[in-house]
């Protein structure tokens, strides 16, 4: 196993440009998302790591070998690098055992050794009995296990997930998510899992990294990404984060400061050394509202919407001041608001979004 | 790690320049040479040759013949075409895969076999004609030699070329397109001219160019029907000006395959103008639009299309069958008089007949072996490489093809007229010339099925074989060869079948030791030995029948559309 390092990478494809000056960093053994919506790179950034785009700037090391720069790019097939791909790829032409044992066999391991490594393969996967099969006749998550043991085998230094739950239903993606977690516990393999499922990277992943028109938007464990989004895409990305305009009255103490939203005074939370300025942002969560009586601290405004969802109705909230910022909060049961009808909301907490941006 | 790319830019580099050397040996070197001879005869730019060609009467009355064959062919082809794919595509008619398969197989036979059956259900002998009293008296001249007759031919030989181009188009249509306008109050005739038809104007147009282009450089309907009635268009009067002056006319006779190939690419031209006036881009794609109802007319449409086919296959391969088993000219044939000492004839006692099955068994053989093996590597390349110049020269393959064989035929002529350079190795006169042209004409009916088959697989899977370690040799030899060569084959197949009968390019390069099936045939219909070049016929449109059938027993592992006539 290995670590991977992705120094200042930079992808260009005529005019655009694909990756801006991408830098990642994941530690030997550490499961490291990438998340971000479709076409935000991140799928480029999974091929130039294994060496089937070129890099335009910047550099890529996997271990202590530097596989791409500008000028030179090490092939795919000397990466030693290991992907699960989407739809699996599984050779139709090929058997189980022979799919997984392809890469041993390219290498000339012994025969003796090579049916050794692919019963191991299939054992740390529990497909021991399908060894003889095609892969026509598996079952979807039986053929993300076998892709899985083929990609395994040949103890690559790192291994790749583009998108591997895409293409399976629901419930058998929570089932995978869990032999995943499972798997990287067992084999301590270094995995770059990219993913456009916020709640996939979430459960999964030791450190998320946010990716958006080809930038890096934040890197950070799931935990820091949901309470302490570093900028606006990351804030409005996950779970559905709310941005609203603020004003810092005081500096920041003790993690904390004085913020002025929608004519409502509040404590948020915020980074070391936050100064007062206009014209910032806070990024709060529907859990973080709440509607109030009409003498306490609040702001009022117009129910657009309510949607009952059982047990809870998700309400949709204009602003008397702000009409064009569309709150919603949740209402438990019994819901009362209805569209239409008058209300105070207050926030009871939020983030101050760094005004840097920087993850 | 400076080893390690050099190992695969080595790799790359033999793939890549292999390639290119096949393409510039097989497609740009005898096109060159062609023009060579025709602007720089001798090493020295002259226009006498073009000159000598444009005085020359018979140029112009041999071109004004070709166009009017030419553009009668694609018209009856075109209507015939157009009318059997609607109604297959948007009607509820039955029986639809064994029609289409009827209704394409003319396609599979080669012209010089249409022309000689057609010739035989017609004439004064005809054994069909005579058992039913209705032929006309010996010494009269068969209808069919004629330009009606050559356009007619043509028209029938090349429908299924039509139906089967708009028939592809005709399953993209998405249904919606049909239904809004439905709902819109248009009825279907309405919805037919002023939805469907329009959409179609590219498949319509591509299919008129390729048509146009095939009925210009068809050398065995006009050999067959126009030569008896002294009716030349240019492939048979290069044919005739080749077979009276040998080599010393090859000058003249460049001039006019470049105006074949001149009067093709004009169609090619007109074509791409057409097509690119106005947006037909379908953007949706969905099912297909629900079949017409023909109510009380299914019936009577359904035995329309059944003796369209009685018409344009069973009636004239009967009149081959019956012509073949006849004893002598005029004997009238019945069960008595009937015999199969023609087959027998041909295929044992006649020295040239025999020869001839062998030589074109081996060169067909030979072509579609080798079009498979190179199809692999090459569609490799243009589907998945990315080198665009390589893509440009896809072209380049397509070139032979669709330029008239007639031009390819006299290409090959002078490039290897003289002994080849160097080695000094002689193929004039010999067989390989023949496979030479093959090779270079029949090349692009193998990379075709391929190039689909590698848009269909999924690329994921040679990336896989690539993380596993597995060099570009390796990949193509464990990974893609597998998985592809079901589509290679079956355009090896179609090599095969076409090249086994195929007389243009061999009429112009045979010589004797060296005759194919095609050559064969024709000579026994120029010496008047109809019954024999009847038996011959037959034998190959059996073979043929044979390897459809075997193609088609493997056909749902092949992508689809690589099998022309399963629908």
């Amino acid at each position: 196993m290995a670590g991977l390092s992705i120094n200042n990478v930079t992808k260009a494809f005529g005019d655009t440009k694909a990756l801006d000056n991408v830098s990642i960093d994941v530690a030997d053994g550490e499961f490291l998302a990438v998340l971000g919506p479709s076409g935000c790179g991140k799928t480029t950034l999974l091929r130039m790591i294994a060496g089937f785009e070129t890099v335009t700037g910047g550099n890529i090391r996997i271990g202590d070998r530097e596989v791409s720069t500008a000028e030179a790019n090490t092939p795919p097939e000397k990466r030693r690098v290991g992907i699960v791909f989407q739809n699996y790829a599984l050779w139709p032409h090929m058997s189980v055992s022979e799919n997984i044992g392809y890469a041993l066999k390219v290498a000339r391991v012994p025969k003796a050794e090579r049916e050794e490594r692919v019963k191991n393969a299939l054992a740390l996967v529990n497909m021991e009995q399908y060894g003889d099969r095609r892969p026509a006749n598996l079952s979807g998550g039986q053929r993300q296990r076998v892709a899985l043991a083929r990609c395994l085998v040949a103890e690559p230094r790192l291994v790749l997930f583009d998108e591997p739950l895409a293409n399976l239903d629901v419930h058998l993606r929570a089932s995978m998510e869990d032999e995943f977690a499972d798997f990287h516990k067992r084999t301590g393999t270094t995995i770059l899992y990219i993913t456009h499922d916020q709640a996939e990277a979430m459960a999964l992943a030791d450190r998320i990294a946010v990716m958006d028109h080809g930038r890096l938007m934040q890197l950070a464990t799931p935990r820091e990404l949901y309470h302490e989004p570093a900028n606006e895409m990351v804030a409005s990305f996950i779970s559905q984060g709310m941005v609203l305009p603020a004003d810092v009255e005081t500096e920041e103490a003790d993690g904390q400061c004085r913020v002025r939203v929608l004519g409502q005074e509040l404590v948020v939370r915020c980074r070391k050394g936050e100064k007062p300025r206009k014209d910032a942002r806070i990024c709060c969560r529907a859990s973080q509202i709440t509607s109030v009586g009409a003498s306490q601290p609040g702001f009022e405004g117009t129910i657009t919407r309510a949607v009952y969802r059982g047990g809870s109705a998700r309400i949709e909230f204009e602003p008397a001041s702000a009409p064009q910022l569309g709150l919603h909060f949740d209402q438990p049961d019994p819901v009362s608001f209805e569209a239409g009808q008058r209300a105070r909301l207050a926030i009871t907490s939020g983030w101050l979004i760094p005004a840097d941006g920087a993850a | 790690m400076t080893a390690i790319r050099k190992e695969r830019q080595g790799q790359e580099m033999a793939l890549t320049a292999g390639i290119v050397a096949l393409i510039v040996i097989f497609s740009l070197l005898p096109m060159a040479r062609l023009l060579q001879e025709v602007i720089l005869p001798g090493g020295q730019f002259s226009l006498d040759i073009i000159r000598n060609g444009l005085i020359d009467e018979t140029t112009w009355r041999a071109t004004w013949n070709t166009l009017v064959v030419g553009l009668g062919g694609t018209l009856f082809a075109l209507v015939l075409g157009v009318a059997v794919a609607i109604l297959v595509s948007l009607s509820d008619v039955r029986q639809r895969q064994a029609f289409v398969l009827c209704f394409v197989t003319p396609l599979m036979i080669a012209p010089q076999v249409t022309a000689l059956a057609w010739l035989q259900l017609f004439g004064p002998s005809s054994p069909l004609l005579n058992m039913l009293g209705m032929a006309p008296p010996l010494g009269t001249r068969n209808p069919l030699y004629s330009p009606e007759g050559i356009v007619f031919l043509l028209g029938i030989q090349y429908a299924p070329l039509v139906f089967l181009i708009v028939r592809a188009g005709m399953r993209k249509l998405p249904r919606e397109l049909v239904e809004a306008a439905q709902s819109s109050g248009a009825g279907w005739v309405r919805v037919l001219g002023t939805i469907i038809l329009p959409l179609m104007t590219p498949s319509i147009v591509g299919a008129a160019a390729l048509t146009f282009v095939s009925c210009v450089g068809n050398f065995g309907i006009p050999a067959f029907l126009g030569i008896p009635a002294n009716y030349l268009v240019l492939p048979t009067l290069i044919y005739q000006r080749l077979a009276g002056g040998g080599p010393d006319v090859l000058s003249d006779v460049a001039f006019l395959s470049v105006l074949i190939g001149i009067i093709a690419m004009v169609g090619i031209v007109m074509q791409d103008r057409i097509a690119s006036r106005r947006d037909f881009r379908i953007t949706s794609t969905s099912l297909p639009a629900a079949p017409y109802q023909l109510g009380a007319w299914r019936l009577p449409v359904e035995l329309g299309m059944w003796v369209l086919i009685a018409f344009i296959l069973v009636l004239p391969l009967v009149g081959l069958i019956l012509t073949s088993l006849v004893r002598g000219y005029g004997v009238t044939l019945s069960a008595e008089t009937a015999t199969l000492e023609n087959y027998y004839f041909v295929i044992f006692q006649h020295a040239a007949a025999s020869r001839a099955f062998l030589n074109s068994l081996y060169l067909s053989a030979g072509a579609s072996i080798f079009a498979v093996f190179v199809a692999i590597p090459l569609g490799y390349v243009i589907a998945w490489g990315n080198k665009r110049w390589i893509k440009a020269l896809n072209l380049a393959i397509e070139l032979p093809y669709a330029l008239p064989g007639v031009v390819l035929a006299i290409a090959s002529l002078l490039l290897f007229l003289k002994p080849m350079p160097i080695t000094g190795i002689q193929i004039y006169n010999t067989v390989w010339i023949i496979l030479y042209a093959y090779l270079a004409r029949f090349l692009i009916l193998a990379v075709r099925p391929t190039i689909t088959g590698y848009f269909q697989l999924d690329r994921a899977l040679e990336e896989a074989a690539q993380v596993a370690g597995a060099g570009l040799f390796t990949r193509l030899r464990t990974i893609i060869f597998p998985l592809i060569a079901p589509a290679a084959i079956a355009g090896g197949l179609l090599i095969f079948m076409t090249a086994l009968c195929e007389l243009t390019v061999s009429a112009l390069l045979w010589s004797s030791g060296s005759e194919t099936i095609g050559v064969v045939i024709f000579s026994f219909e120029q010496g008047g030995d109809s019954k024999y070049a009847a038996a011959v016929s037959a034998i190959m449109v059996a073979t043929t029948f044979l390897l459809m059938l075997l193609a088609s027993l493997f056909a749902n592992k092949l992508p689809d559309g690589v099998l022309p006539w399963r629908d």
